[in-house]
């Protein structure tokens, strides 16, 4: 899957995990940038991805991410070929 | 679909509106109960469940009222993480008739909530307190072969959860709901995991069997998790990716279906489950619509998939009435023809004297499940629809929210599955007063008079983004169009029967008008729904030779349209006298004063009941709301 439809698809994942219209969804993007990105919410939203992806992450994926940029990389990576 | 995923997303309800956070937003600012119900009647996923709790949340914290929900207060102990079952309960329980608060305890707090007096929980004052524990909470030892230590490992994981029962009882007077085991699905040995004392498996069905033993005499309850997880498949189930990570006791994924099977049984509690089921019979009940395919036509009994399938919805429903459940049927139907299947077909389970109130009529069906639940004496929220039709169920859902409709997958053989798996009946009790229930209803089939129609069907229609195409005959349509006109019984004004030959001449014969008509709404394309033939009769005068609908979309004003369209057509040609004609059947005594109706004067009448009417074509028929699409 091309990158820029894999962040078009995250856009609106984390529109819909967060409530909220604004986000988009770009490489540097943090949790820290958003309202209500908590560990919690993390773990929602990296199963959310999951399932509207069709890929699944181990622990250590997800605990290694730094950003946006990071998990867009992964699922990428997962969606190849 | 396969087959967990039905039960993953809540297949029975109908998906969520696209603006469905908008409308989330919007309920902030409105409105009670009734409106957070309705948006939790929908297939929400997790995140879905979220937003709706926060919606209660916030009417709640600002004062708002809830009702007409009925307040429940739940307290929630366990060994996982707690907060999104907290998170999920709340808008599935609104789903369910209940206005739920719960409390969660703090991460492995279990003990002292259950055991002090003055604890968070026992203070919260909840009236059931849910105790989520899964074999990793319990003192279950994996012990292969030895017997003696596999049961006192049981006996301690009972006595431990009997003590925070006691606890709970003692402090809060609250209900406990308590979980079986789902066992994980790794295995020691592998099928010897079965016969082994002391493994997980083995330990967990003794577990599971003795708690269920222990609430008789108690008002405690069960929620049978064990049960779940094997539906959905316990690799489904545990997820142990979720559990390292967040200390999830089973995939979130699953999470809307745990809070819906949570959510029954509190709403079960306060008595909200529902008392009867109202049945469509055309292609819900069996295969095949009676009034044009006859007793011989329609698919039923063993010995045909299908009509195993539709065998299969007759036994759900008549092992629902051993239970207690009314039965009750509502269908699009000629009342006499309808009974004669309970009557004579052979294959049939169901029977007449297993309904209380049998509704066969043309009108529309919220109107008649409104008179059955009056006639009943019941509420609409007892109320369980079942019925194929798409728009038959979004027609109920508008005017009758408080009406449980199932959605239906495509195939017939789920159909029993789905209406089963919705969970409307759920009960935490049963009694012999329960199992006689459905027959102090007085089991006669009776039909009831309906009242005032129960609301808007206009606006409804309009929702539907009705579509009519008319077409005149083709190469394309012919093959319907002579499967139509040979094989439709009840709406269908003089029976005439052509060949595909004959089709093929009315074509081509410039002096006939033909008129196919297919209807577009947005449950889909219903394909070619009516055939109108009309021929001169005289110099300024045509003849309504055929005139036939599909009974699928009665109550749509489908009809006005067409006459609309051969009004036009006639009007073009300068014909200035419609006639039609009314030839009586065995089956079509549906369309009777389908003339009359339509604004045809009457123009005589003969022996054998056949009425002739007339209509000058300068008249203007009022349109329904659909767009129209001419071809040809």
């Amino acid at each position: 899957m091309p990158l820029d439809a894999i962040y078009g698809k995250l856009s609106d994942i984390l529109r819909d995990q967060f409530d909220d219209d604004d986000i988009v969804a770009r490489p540097e993007l943090t949790a820290g940038d958003v309202d209500g990105w908590d560990s919690f919410a993390h773990i929602r939203l990296m199963l959310a991805v999951e399932r509207s992806f069709g890929v699944s992450f181990s622990a250590s994926q997800i605990s290694s991410l730094r950003n946006v940029g990071d998990l867009a990389n992964l699922i990428a990576s997962k969606t190849a070929g | 679909m396969s087959g967990d995923e039905l039960y993953a997303s809540l297949a029975w309800l109908p998906k969520p509106p696209r603006d469905f956070r908008e409308r989330c937003r919007a309920l902030r600012d409105a409105s009670g109960g009734r409106d957070v119900a309705r948006l939790a009647a929908y297939a929400l996923d997790e995140t879905q469940l979220r937003r709706v709790t926060e919606v209660v949340d916030a009417l709640r914290n600002t004062g708002r009222s809830l009702a007409p929900l009925t307040p429940f207060k739940l307290g929630i102990i366990g060994n996982a993480t707690l907060e999104p079952l907290a998170a999920g309960l709340t808008a599935s329980a609104a789903r369910h008739g209940i206005d739920l608060a719960c409390f969660t305890a703090a991460y492995g707090q279990l003990v002292q909530e259950a055991l002090a007096p003055d604890s968070a929980l026992n203070r919260f004052g909840a009236d059931a307190v849910l105790i989520a524990l899964d074999h990793r909470g319990l003192p279950l030892a994996t012990a292969p072969g030895d017997g003696a230590e596999a049961s006192r490992a049981v006996a301690a994981s009972l006595a431990f959860i009997g003590s925070l029962r006691d606890g709970i009882r003692a402090h809060g007077n609250a209900v406990c709901i308590l979980q079986t085991l789902a066992p994980p699905p790794e295995a020691l040995f592998g099928s010897f995991d079965a016969v082994a004392a002391g493994t997980l498996r083995s330990q967990t069905a003794a577990f599971n069997a003795a708690l269920a033993a222990s609430v008789a005499g108690t008002p405690d309850v069960i929620l049978d998790v064990a049960g779940l997880a094997e539906t959905v498949g316990l690799a489904n189930w545990h997820s142990p990716t979720q559990w390292n990570l967040a200390k999830l006791a089973f995939d979130a994924r699953l999470l809307p279906l745990y809070c819906d099977h949570v959510a029954r049984i509190v709403s079960a509690l306060r008595g909200k489950s529902r008392r009867c089921l109202i049945v469509d019979l055309d292609n819900t009940v069996w295969g095949g619509v009676i009034g044009d395919d006859g007793l011989e036509g329609i698919v039923i009994g063993q010995g045909d998939a299908t009509g195993e399938a539709y065998l299969e919805v007759q036994r759900a429903a008549l092992g629902l009435r051993e239970r207690g459940i009314v039965l009750a049927v509502s269908s699009k139907n000629d009342d006499r023809i309808a009974r004669t299947v309970f009557a004579e077909h052979p294959d049939m389970l169901l029977r007449g004297e297993h309904f209380a109130v049998f509704q066969a009529n043309w009108n529309d069906k919220a109107t008649n499940v409104a008179a059955i639940a009056a006639e009943l004496s019941l509420g609409l929220d007892a109320m369980v629809f079942l019925d194929d039709n798409p728009v038959e169920r979004g027609l109920v859902r508008e005017l009758l929210p408080d009406v449980a409709v199932p959605e239906l997958p495509d195939d017939p053989a789920l159909y029993a599955r789905t209406l089963l798996a919705a969970g409307y009946f759920e009960a935490v009790a049963f009694s012999d007063e329960d199992r006689k229930r459905a027959r102090f209803y007085d089991d006669n089939a009776r039909r009831v008079a309906l009242q005032g129609q129960a609301g808007d069907v206009e606006t409804y229609l309009a929702s539907l983004d009705m579509r009519i195409v008319f077409r005149p005959f083709d190469a394309t349509g012919r093959a319907r169009i002579a499967q139509l006109i040979n094989k439709s019984n009840q709406f269908n004004l003089t029976t005439r029967r052509y060949t595909e030959a004959d089709v093929a001449a009315l074509e081509a014969d410039p002096e006939v008008f033909t008129l196919q008509v297919r209807l577009i709404d947005r449950f889909g394309d219903n394909g070619t729904i009516g055939v109108v033939v009309c021929r001169p009769s005289s110099a300024h005068a045509w003849e309504i030779d055929t005139w036939l609908m599909s009974c699928r979309v009665l109550g749509r004003r489908v009809e006005h349209m067409v006459l609309r369209e051969i009004l036009h057509h006639a009007r073009a040609r300068g014909v200035e006298r419609l006639i039609g004609r009314y030839l009586p059947t065995a089956r079509n005594g549906l369309v009777r004063d389908h003339y009359r109706t339509l604004g045809f004067a009457p123009a005589g009448s003969g022996a054998a009941g056949e009425t002739t009417w007339e209509l000058d074509t300068a008249v203007e028929i009022a349109p329904a709301p659909m767009a129209v699409d001419r071809a040809g």
